[in-house]
């Protein structure tokens, strides 16, 4: 019935918001096709007031017309169609295909997905290897798990990014494994640098890009990466697969959102974010995990850049209060030319204590955490100390701290970014720079 | 029937007019799937309802059916073990009829109707009963007898009550004919409206420490059963993991655990630690004694605020069998924001940072509903409430954060630094505090020692101390100390490191019986009286630390209880002997 509902009546366009008057039966969060000229922009429905319909325009609201654009109601959510076939494809943020290829055929699928129920979960314990000495010795990553990397702008998150997707494996059992790789805003030359990695790897057969470019629209990044993670709970609670899904960058994704949010004239929260910027992140984030009865498992990696490196901005805060702990970047540690410029003091991993020891990696993997940990964390407080007051006012087990704080950096957190190390030489590395203490 | 149309749908928020002689606070059926709602607003014909399910679908002439009654939660054998979500629907059932997936408009029964308890009855008819009074029990399982209450709105004379033996929660098991002539029929399981405190005679002031096995809580900044406090706190300073331990460890009857707006693959944990965990106490799985209720952030955002109103009423009937309880929901900022999110999108006036002028009087109504109380039927209950609050940016200055400290009186203030340096729980020392020290001083006086009060300050004051100092060792550096000074700094450390600092993950370590807890105590402050008396006889610091008695104190954390006691005395005579055959130093 109202699949044929198709109304002139724009009365007003605000931005990415546009309101349609004397509508009927339209249902909240339906999608919205609305025809400019011979173009098709697609839109949902975020509010009803009697029969006045607000709608939100996924791919701008240029060209617009008031009186002169066509409105049509299908009835329906945004779904997807969704099939095997999806691996090794690049679709645009809404889900069509653009590599030139046929489109994606399916059962189709509701981009927002549901919330997983509680008592389904299996608490995540598989410990994955990312041939990153810092990140597996210290804040490793757990299958099911969903762990983002803060980092600032000019930092390498790219380049550990696709390291750790170059290397991830698991230490116990070979099975099928597929990458989700949403890009919500970066650049092409970003994300042709993740192809030509993934190629070098030889596992781009094995990705999914979701695309959402820079140049393409704003709010369309509001569905991006629920697209993705369509795609990503399809392969894994369907198909079995163990799935890692990369999202970059989700700090515009909140811009997006911040854009709708203003357009509404909703009372903004911190710096002018919505009020439930945290809930909505959670709907993102939460998709990540392992359920009961299936064999798969999403594995979720999100990088975000935190505004002037701050860590108490809405956007890393909100995400760190959701996801299960956070690999945060240095830019002291990348100027004095580390790499992985990893913030150890700052980073953590919640899942990990689950996931490590004997059985899953090494029995004295937590030991060694441990005492690293500390070590790093009593070195860097020397430092400091001595910057201030000057070497001499330290004592000498004092200065056997900074020295190992330095060693520390350069020999364990420094490595190659075509460097692999097993959790074996990780941890052994990790005694051997506790050894200076001795 | 009493119906309404929707006239407008913004997120949660809907909008129906229509519906006659609307209640506040009543629950409506909302759209055709007839999901459920509550009646918050009503102005003329117009009535504002929250929706605690998912929206999507809903459009402006659907229908609104008013159901007559207040959101209640449904109160009998059967409650504890499961998992509820914020409208009491256990999740494993909703499983079993959706999926893995939660999905909107999903109908379960809250109780099992069907399954049989053993009741055994503790009254005789003909004779007069009130509200509240227990008439009976049933064994829930091996640890909890779920006593059975006449509801708390009932009284009269009970006119017939049934004999031992099995029955379902909605058999009628009595009767009651009330002053009005009217014959009630009393089941086991009853209704009550969550957002209304179910009654008690009188509230009795708290005396008895809430146990956690935590040191730096029973020791420092204690809470009572009764008491409430507050975990403020940013992400990744062990919240979560603290209050987790503090559920699994405490010495309550009844835990009630409510994950408001938080991580899924947590709430996973916990369950999964509640099955195959063990009470030591009571050598029973800790799920025998817990109810919890998960509503997870991605779960719809209204029902954050059933959750947490479903936790406290199930808390507060359990206390009516009297009972200790203690409830801790994480967290309750989300719980805010939900309310934030209500207001706006009801276009109410923002008040600080766009939460609801009524933002602290909703937080009030929350923990005042703590207590120990005389109960309607004489015993002595009590229910103990401990909210995590997930300040933004870790800035306790925000508006959640001082409202809640305004109403609790413990404040355990968790702070980054120490989490960055691993010291959990990262309760800072400096920062928190506990109103109830002077009401537990008799228990600790009477159970553990009298020297509990003295010693704690004792300790606090070296803490405080050492923080003085610090700020001069970073000015000038640590030359600049005088040998006492220098004394202080180590005993400030043997205090972090070996009373406060506690490892959650080791079992020999994650709990600490308040005997062993104050025994830790009285070798520190014995090592402190030594160290300074020592000091003051012109013995070299540097001698006295070479002894590394630090050392052998620290190894008293992971004795169990006996053997704590044992070596503690040992300890003190050692600490005594060494530190006392060192030679003094004559000044020059």
């Amino acid at each position: 019935m109202t699949q044929s509902m198709r109304y002139k009546s724009i009365s007003s366009i605000n931005g990415p918001l546009i309101v349609v008057s004397n509508v009927q039966g339209v249902k909240l969060n339906e999608l919205v096709e609305i025809e400019v000229g011979e173009e098709t922009k697609i839109g949902q429905v975020i509010e009803l007031q009697g029969n006045v319909a607000i709608i939100q325009v996924l791919q701008g609201t240029a060209g617009i017309s008031v009186g002169q654009s066509y409105v049509r109601f299908t009835g329906d959510t945004l779904k997807i169609p969704v099939s095997e076939e999806v691996i090794g494809r690049t679709l645009n943020g809404l889900g069509k295909a653009i590599d030139g290829g046929p489109e994606v055929v399916g059962e189709k699928f509701d981009v927002n997905g549901a919330p997983i129920n509680p008592v389904m979960r299996l608490p995540p314990k598989d410990f994955i290897q990312t041939g990153i000495s810092v990140i597996d010795g210290l804040m490793s990553v757990i299958r099911g798990q969903k762990l983002p990397i803060f980092s600032g702008y000019g930092l390498p998150h790219n380049l550990i990014v696709s390291q750790i997707v170059r290397q991830a494996k698991l230490l116990r059992k070979q099975e099928s494994f597929a990458v989700v790789f949403s890009a919500l805003g970066i650049s092409n030359e970003e994300a042709d640098f993740f192809r030509v990695e993934l190629e070098r790897a030889n596992i781009l057969d094995r990705t999914v890009f979701i695309l959402n470019l820079q140049s393409d629209s704003t709010i369309e990044r509001i569905v991006a990466p629920r697209v993705a993670l369509t795609v990503a709970e399809y392969l894994a609670f369907e198909k079995d697969y163990h799935v890692l899904v990369i999202t970059s960058d989700m700090s515009n994704y909140c811009e997006a959102l911040r854009e709708v949010s203003l357009a509404r004239n909703e009372i903004p929260g911190r710096r002018g974010y919505p009020g439930y910027m945290y809930s909505d992140l959670a709907t993102i984030y939460e998709r990540a995990g392992i359920v009961s009865g299936k064999k798969g498992s999403i594995t979720q990696i999100p990088v975000l850049s935190m505004p002037d490196d701050d860590i108490t901005h809405p956007i890393p805060d909100l995400t760190g209060y959701i996801t299960e702990g956070q690999i945060v970047l240095s830019r002291s540690l990348h100027l004095s030319g580390i790499y992985p410029p990893v913030n150890v003091l700052a980073s953590l991993s919640r899942l990990m204590k689950d996931g490590i020891g004997k059985g899953y990696t090494r029995e004295d993997h937590f030991e060694i955490y441990a005492r690293l940990f500390s070590a790093y964390a009593e070195g860097l407080r020397n430092k400091e100390l001595s910057s201030i007051l000057g070497e001499e006012t330290l004592t000498l087990e004092e200065r056997q701290y900074v020295k190992f704080a330095e060693a520390f950096e350069k020999k364990f957190i420094n490595q190659g970014v075509d460097e692999e190390r097993s959790i074996d030489e990780t941890l052994d590395l990790g005694l051997e720079v506790l050894s200076i203490l001795k | 029937m009493r119906e309404g149309r929707i006239t407008r749908v913004s997120g949660f928020v809907v909008v129906a007019e229509g519906i006659p002689f609307p209640m506040m606070n009543e629950v409506v059926l909302v759209g055709e799937a007839g999901l459920i709602g509550e009646i918050n607003k009503i102005s003329g014909s117009k009535v504002s309802i929250q929706v605690y399910e998912e929206t999507t679908g809903l459009k402006c002439g659907d229908k609104v059916v008013a159901l007559g009654r207040l959101l209640s939660a449904e109160l009998g054998p059967g409650v504890l073990s499961q998992v509820y979500d914020g409208l009491q629907r256990p999740l494993s059932e909703i499983a079993e009829l959706a999926g893995s997936f939660v999905r909107a408009g999903v109908k379960s029964k809250r109780l099992d109707h069907e399954k049989k308890w053993h009741f055994v009855p503790v009254k005789e008819p003909p004779s007069k009963v009130y509200g509240g009074e227990i008439i009976g029990r049933v064994m829930e399982n091996e640890l909890i007898e779920h006593r059975i209450l006449i509801p708390p709105n009932v009284k009269g004379s009970l006119v017939s009550l049934v004999n031992e033996g099995d029955y379902t929660v909605v058999d009628t098991i009595a009767k009651v004919k009330a002053t009005t002539g009217e014959e009630i029929e009393v089941r086991m399981a009853h209704e009550w409206p969550v957002k209304v405190p179910r009654p008690f005679v009188e509230k009795l002031n708290p005396d008895e420490p809430l146990i956690t096995g935590i040191r730096v809580i029973d020791f420092m900044f204690p809470i009572v059963k009764g008491g409430t406090s507050a975990m403020p706190g940013p992400f990744g300073s062990g919240k979560t993991v603290t209050l987790q331990q503090i559920s699994k460890q405490t010495d309550a009857d009844v835990v009630i655990y409510v994950g408001c707006g938080e991580r899924g693959n947590e709430m996973a944990d916990l369950l999964e630690k509640y099955k195959t965990l063990t009470d030591f106490r009571s050598g029973r799985p800790l799920v025998e004694r817990s109810v919890i209720i998960a509503n997870t952030s991605n779960m719809p955002v209204a029902a954050r605020e059933s959750s947490i109103f479903l936790g406290v009423t199930i808390a507060e009937y359990f206390r009516d069998m009297g009972y200790n309880v203690a409830l801790i929901a994480d967290s309750t900022s989300r719980w805010a924001e939900a309310l934030r999110e209500l207001s706006s999108r009801m276009e109410e006036l923002p008040g600080e940072e766009g939460f609801p002028a009524y933002l602290a009087s909703r937080l009030q109504g929350f923990y005042s509903r703590a207590g120990k109380v005389k109960t309607l039927s004489g015993k002595i209950g009590s229910l103990a409430i401990m909210g995590a609050v997930s300040p933004p940016g870790g800035d306790f200055s925000e508006p959640v954060t001082q409202k809640t400290i305004q109403t609790v009186k413990v404040f355990w203030g968790l702070d980054p630094d120490l989490a960055y340096k691993r010291h959990f729980p990262a309760i800072n020392w400096l920062q928190s505090y506990s109103l109830y020290v002077e009401n537990v001083s008799v228990w600790w006086e009477l159970n553990v020692s009298e020297r509990w009060r003295i010693l704690r300050e004792n300790l606090l004051s070296v803490l405080k101390e050492e923080d003085e100092l610090m700020q001069i060792v970073r000015l000038i550096g640590s030359g600049a100390l005088s040998e006492r000074e220098r004394a202080i700094l180590e005993i400030a450390r043997v205090i972090r490191e070996v009373l406060l600092k506690q490892n959650a993950l080791d079992i020999n370590e994650a709990y600490s019986d308040p005997k062993k807890t104050l025994a830790i105590a009285e070798v520190i402050d014995y090592y402190r009286e030594q160290l300074l008396e020592a000091v003051s006889n012109n013995v070299s610091l540097e001698k006295i630390l070479s002894l590394n008695l630090g050392r052998e104190i620290e190894k008293l954390k992971t004795l169990p209880l006996d053997k704590c006691l044992e070596e503690s005395f040992k300890l003190k005579e050692k600490i005594v002997v060494e530190v006392s055959t060192l030679p003094s130093l004559v000044k020059a």
